[in-house]
């Protein structure tokens, strides 16, 4: 009752949100909803396929460029075509990055995939493409018109976010099916013994494959999104940079759920408004703080769910498993 | 040596593995049969891990071949090997030490089910899974532990479990490396009775150093020495055989 009960307060809270916040918290709340389907969606490769990826922020970058060249000038575009061209581009990034960089393991995998991610920003950076180290507007917000007629326009705040927070639902609802399916085990026993999992007969290589492009292809729905919502992007949306922070979102989400990271990217954000609001060193102190949570909650702030409503952990038990990172302390 | 070859379940011939200027294995055939169990020993050293890992897998041979009935699956990665009957128990365990015992061979079942990979419906829902699953544990004796995370079972329990996983991907031929290896006696008296039943409609290969536990579960016995194969047939014609007494049993010569 009570694992229901959770979920469901949330989600009427964020359907009440922008009634009862100015509008610039509900552009803020679509904000922090991106970041967190960011980070979901590189928990699918990071923790239940144990594939540690430093080039996310490039599937997220390349869909938003995708909406910046496709954008009809200072017309809006029709989201109906440019945001499956747009996850397509970073499923097919995905799916070549991947078929490459998992041909790896470990810090070699980390250390690829941040060198293809390096590579696409460089490829935006460097040329011509989309204003080079300049970025480029996406200068009307996208739209879903039917013979001229707008059914929806993403100009408006409070639809935007709405149409964000429906994306955000059908994603984690998405990765809930995945985790718990078969497909979802098979990745978490080749993470756990990749060695084991092939003498079974799971085609891992298979495996992680289609998750890695799973993972891009969300990656590239919040980076859509994220552009559409500034009205511009830049190669640092492809950046390492971004990765790592991402990164960091997952870590203090914890590795282990589905809905760990979207808590994670929302009190990072959180965390960023309040300390720049508060003090000019704010990054300082965001390090120390986050250094404070990963130490303290090895399994992400979800640890403090039990605390929180009382009761038991009772979570699957591959979730018990501990993270990669905290088996990494003990080499 | 002249056998039917109807009841082959698996044959390598003429495998060779070479590892820089080290010859690991040489020129090794083997055959092992449905309702047999077939016993690999040798000194250490001797190239029963290279050859175990030759056949499932995990090492390509750089010569030689090996099929599966009618199938040649020289060139095949550890999966697809899998798939095509072959089942492995390691030396050291490696199971999944975080899931529990259920899961670890749920896994097991669901790797050999039609859709391994299905991305919807909860692993939990499929049927034949289950009772594949249900019926493995039983038959490795693991009924009463279904429940309990794999890393805290004794080491003995976690070879039950290894055997159960293996039995779930219902291969017709099974591989185990040394499965009594750090093993009690009242515990290896359990896997003993175990393997012994294994054998029934697959075949088995054994290698093993606990020389008890050959003689008495062994239909066939293959020696290796350096790599090569020294001597191959009844365990009593190998246990006589003089090539063998002079490398393994130590040619002692006094107890005949």
């Amino acid at each position: 009752m009570r694992g229901w009960l959770i979920p469901v307060v949330l989600l009427a809270a964020a359907l009440a949100l922008p009634f009862v916040v100015p509008t610039y918290y509900v552009q803020f709340a679509s904000k922090a909803l991106i970041m967190g389907m960011l980070a979901m969606a590189l928990n699918l490769a990071v923790g239940h396929g144990g594939m540690v990826s430093l080039c996310h922020a490039a599937f997220f970058g390349l869909a938003g460029y995708v909406l910046a060249l496709m954008a009809p000038g200072y017309d809006p575009a029709s989201l109906l075509l440019t945001l499956p061209a747009a996850v397509l581009a970073s499923a097919a990034a995905a799916l070549v990055i991947g078929a490459l960089a998992l041909r790896t393991r470990g810090v070699y995998f980390i250390m690829v995939t941040l060198a293809f991610g390096e590579m696409l920003f460089f490829l935006f950076h460097d040329t011509g493409i989309a204003g080079g180290s300049d970025g480029a507007y996406v200068n009307a917000k996208p739209e879903i018109a039917i013979a001229g007629h707008q059914l929806l326009d993403l100009a408006s705040p409070l639809a935007f976010y709405f149409v964000v927070l429906a994306f955000v639902v059908a994603t984690v609802a998405l990765l809930t099916m995945l985790v718990n399916a078969p497909f979802g085990h098979a990745l978490a026993a080749a993470r756990d013994n990749e060695r084991r999992a092939r003498s079974l007969g799971f085609p891992i290589f298979r495996v992680r494959l289609i998750a890695f492009v799973l993972s891009g292809a969300l990656a590239g729905i919040a980076g859509y999104f994220a552009a559409a919502q500034f009205g511009f992007v830049a190669p640092q949306m492809l950046g390492w940079h971004l990765s790592a922070t991402v990164l960091v979102m997952v870590l203090i989400g914890g590795l282990r759920s589905v809905t760990g990271p979207l808590i994670g990217a929302l009190v990072l954000i959180v965390l960023e408004e309040v300390l720049k609001a508060s003090t000019d060193y704010w990054k300082l102190v965001e390090g120390f703080i986050i250094i404070l949570i990963v130490l303290a909650l090895p399994g992400g702030v979800r640890q403090l769910w039990p605390l929180i409503v009382g009761e038991r952990s009772d979570e699957a038990p591959q979730r018990r498993a501990r993270s990669p990172v905290a088996e990494g302390r003990h080499g | 040596m002249v056998e039917a070859a109807s009841n082959v379940a698996l044959r390598a011939t003429g495998l060779h593995k070479q590892f820089g200027g080290l010859r690991a294995v040489c020129d090794v055939s083997i055959d092992v049969h449905v309702g047999e169990i077939h016993a690999v020993i040798g000194p250490n050293g001797a190239g029963k891990s290279t050859l175990i890992n030759l056949l499932s897998g995990e090492l390509i041979a750089n010569s030689g071949a090996i099929a599966v009935g009618a199938a040649d699956i020289t060139r095949l990665p550890p999966e697809r090997r899998a798939r095509n009957g072959l089942g492995r128990a390691y030396q050291k365990t490696t199971i999944f030490p975080k899931f529990t015992v259920h899961e670890n061979v749920r896994l097991a079942a669901q790797a050999r089910s039609p859709s391994p990979l299905r991305m919807f419906g909860h692993v939990r829902s499929d049927a034949a899974v289950h009772e594949r699953t249900v019926k493995a544990i039983a038959r490795a004796g693991l009924s009463s532990q279904t429940m309990i995370v794999a890393d805290r079972l004794s080491h003995g329990e976690q070879r039950q479990l290894e055997i159960a996983m293996v039995l779930a991907t219902d291969p017709r031929i099974i591989l185990l490396d040394e499965p009594l290896a750090g093993m009690g006696q009242a515990e290896a008296r359990g896997i003993i009775d175990l393997i012994a039943s294994l054998k029934v409609d697959r075949a088995v290969l054994l290698v093993e150093h606990d020389m008890d536990a050959v003689f008495e579960l062994a239909d066939r016995l293959t020696v290796m020495h350096d790599g090569c194969v020294i001597a191959s047939g009844s365990p009593q014609d190998v246990r006589m055989h003089p090539a063998v007494r002079s490398a393994y049993l130590g040619d002692h010569g006094d107890d005949a």
